[in-house]
């Protein structure tokens, strides 16, 4: 007799295996995808990563996915596309989880609907997983449906920043959003994650950067505290490739952006900036893995966090400098604005270091409101709460600032007042 | 205009008395300079009348146009009219200089009943007040008092001043770290201030200052009290012969 034994499942992992039966007829994909989507079904049939996974110990998705019971496939939700944060922007929407057919002509920019891609099976290779605890990954593998595909030819130099908008007004939706950048070509990308609705949304973007290309990428998320949002960023910077992300956490019930970037060719360059703004009892993670593979490579990371409320935030960040990749520059920040009793912050650097000529550090803090800088504003006539809005604005906008270009300094300080009147 | 009776203050922190029964009258127009050696309680005292929370008062009461201000907050007292230039301004990153000022000046014409600045108004109203004090207004594009020199710091400090329009002035060693040319720019900046609806309260540890805002009364404070008043020339007597003296008939 074989003794059987099947593992307890929680109600959203029920959910899941249930809704992937239900979704499988609709989902597009030849059978190189459809493979991928058997075994990434099967790895959450394995379970939802706990607490006990290394890379989810603050995140246990296992039983905070049960917080908000996972909603069903809504077909009927229909969210309109909004204005792009930079004015001027490209804007390519993806509503309720689907492409449009009819988008902007971009000079040099060729743009193909991700379900195509599925359908011949083109894009397979890229649905692997990056590891056994890839549960977002594996998540949005099974159900991914639609998207985009932006190739940026060599040599194009876009002016306005293209915006790939991911809109929600409540079931589930799983996307990706892939993009090459060739070589020598320069662009923005605003990866735009929003919505209204009670939703489940996994999505996954993927950036493989050409030599000597220059992007910068903003990651805007602001769903209501209804929503569950899965997300990863994935890149790959070739020789000589410099790739500038930002990401802006201010909203969501429960958030993991993941952030995997590799440095493949020499003299790539990653920086990533990134600002969680957690209110409410919400709980946001942040969780980057950073290999430095070949010589000559530099990053820098800063992260920082306001924490209001009950609002639980966590950053891990791992980097890996790998044996061969000598001369690496890598240096990480997470710097945290405590203004609540309730509120907490975790941070976990990670230094993996296995060359020997290297420059790597790392620095976290955690800080109240400097009482002399209170009392100076309020010394002026600015009453107490202006003055604290003021000063919690001033220490998130820095790392804005650092972005450099006027519009999207100007735009991206606009989302921050935005969160600043609704929960300041 | 300004009425400070038997105040004792102490240091919240550890209880350190610094200000030990203070007398001080100082009148609308009048121009009071208050000098003293080094730990006599002359910051402290600006702090207090600031409002500053490291500092508890413990007996006695400060009057400003008749009304006790011991139970209003840094904010309340500056949109009533009281402004305090720190001896070190703190710098603040992140905080744009010009969008301080513009926050500063309408929050206290919000607590006045006045409708808020225009923005031509106000850049015309800045950069006339630059101009006067010859200060660059590339300066005011940078994070408040951020890799500002001393002597701009102090620039920037008597630049709020003008902009806010205040009552009572408490300047508190607003002549350490000026060359000379900056301190005459400076006092220039504050005898344009001067008028008889305005009180100038200057703390200063030399003379230097007084030869060009000239003040009306001169006070001596040492262990946290007044030990003596009198008119300008206690100031000069003070530089001739030292504290000792005054010191010495107080004790």
């Amino acid at each position: 007799m074989n003794i059987h034994t099947t593992p307890q499942r929680t109600p959203a992992e029920t959910a899941l295996i249930d809704a992937f039966g239900e979704r499988l007829s609709l989902l597009p994909g030849d059978g190189a995808v459809m493979l991928k989507r058997d075994d990434a079904i099967e790895a959450i049939k394995n379970g939802l990563p706990t607490r006990r996974v290394e890379s989810w110990h603050y995140t246990d998705l296992r039983r905070l996915l049960n917080l908000n019971p996972v909603p069903d496939f809504d077909p009927a939700a229909s969210p309109k596309a909004i204005a792009p944060v930079v004015d001027g922007s490209a804007v390519l929407p993806v509503l309720n989880g689907v492409s449009s057919a009819k988008v902007p002509d971009i000079d040099g920019v060729a743009v193909q609907r991700l379900s195509e891609k599925l359908t011949d099976g083109s894009i397979a290779p890229g649905l692997d997983s990056y590891g056994a605890d890839d549960a977002i990954g594996a998540l949005n593998t099974a159900f991914v449906a639609d998207g985009y595909f932006v190739d940026i030819a060599d040599g194009t130099e876009l002016e306005k920043p293209v915006e790939l908008q991911n809109l929600q007004s409540g079931g589930q939706t799983h996307v990706r959003l892939s993009v090459r950048v060739g070589a020598g070509a320069k662009a923005t990308v605003v990866e735009r994650q929003t919505g209204d609705g009670a939703a489940l949304v996994s999505s996954v973007s993927q950036l493989l950067l050409g030599e000597g290309a220059q992007v910068t990428w903003l990651i805007v998320q602001e769903q209501p505290d209804t929503a569950t949002h899965l997300a990863q960023f994935k890149a790959h910077l070739g020789k000589g490739a410099k790739l500038t992300l930002f990401v802006m956490n201010a909203g969501g019930k429960l958030v993991r952006q993941e952030v995997v970037v590799k440095t493949t060719g020499e003299g790539a360059d990653f920086t990533l900036r990134g600002i969680n703004l957690l209110a409410g009892d919400t709980h946001t993670d942040v969780t980057m893995v950073l290999d430095h593979t070949v010589p000559h490579t530099a990053s820098t990371e800063v992260i920082r966090n306001v924490v209001t409320g009950k609002a639980r935030g966590v950053f891990q960040g791992r980097i890996n400098v790998h044996q061969y990749a000598q001369k690496t520059n890598a240096k990480m920040a997470c710097n945290t604005l405590l203004l609540s009793d309730d509120g907490e912050f975790s941070t976990k650097p990670e230094l993996e270091i296995f060359a020997d000529d290297v420059v790597c550090g790392h620095g976290a803090t955690v800080t109240e409101i400097d009482h002399d800088h209170l009392f100076y504003l309020m010394a002026r006539g600015v009453d107490e709460k202006t003055a604290r809005g003021l000063l919690v604005k001033a220490f998130v906008a820095e790392v804005i600032e650092e972005l450099e270009d006027e519009a999207i300094v100007d735009a991206l300080e606009a989302r921050l007042d935005g969160w600043f009147v609704t929960h300041g | 205009m300004l009425e400070i009776k038997n105040l004792h203050a102490r240091i919240v922190d550890d209880g350190t008395e610094i200000i030990r029964g203070l007398d001080l009258t100082v009148k609308a127009g009048e121009v009071a300079a208050i000098m003293g050696p080094n730990g006599s309680g002359k910051s402290t005292l600006s702090y207090i009348l600031a409002g500053r929370e490291d500092y508890e008062v413990t007996e006695g009461d400060i009057l400003y146009n008749g009304q006790s201000i011991l139970e209003m907050d840094p904010a309340e007292r500056a949109t009533s009219g009281i402004f305090l230039a720190f001896q070190y301004p703190m710098e603040i990153p992140g905080v744009a200089t010009m969008e301080f000022l513009k926050v500063a000046m309408n929050e206290q014409r919000k607590a006045r009943g006045e409708e808020p600045l225009k923005i031509p108004e106000f850049l015309k109203r800045v950069k006339d007040a630059a101009t006067l004090l010859n200060m660059d207004m590339a300066m005011l594009k940078r994070p408040l008092n951020v890799g500002f020199s001393g002597g701009e710091k102090k620039r920037a400090e008597i630049l709020q001043m003008k902009l806010l329009e205040p009552k009572l002035c408490v300047l508190d060693e607003t002549d350490s770290g000026l060359d000379i040319d900056a301190l005459k720019i400076v006092a220039e900046g504050v005898n344009a201030l001067r008028s008889p609806h305005r009180a100038i309260v200057i703390i200063t540890h030399y003379q230097r200052l007084l030869q060009y805002i000239v003040p009306d009364t001169v006070h001596v404070l040492y262990r946290g009290q007044v030990v003596k008043s009198g008119d300008k020339s206690l100031a000069l007597d003070l530089e001739a012969n030292g504290y000792a003296g005054v010191i010495g008939e107080a004790a």
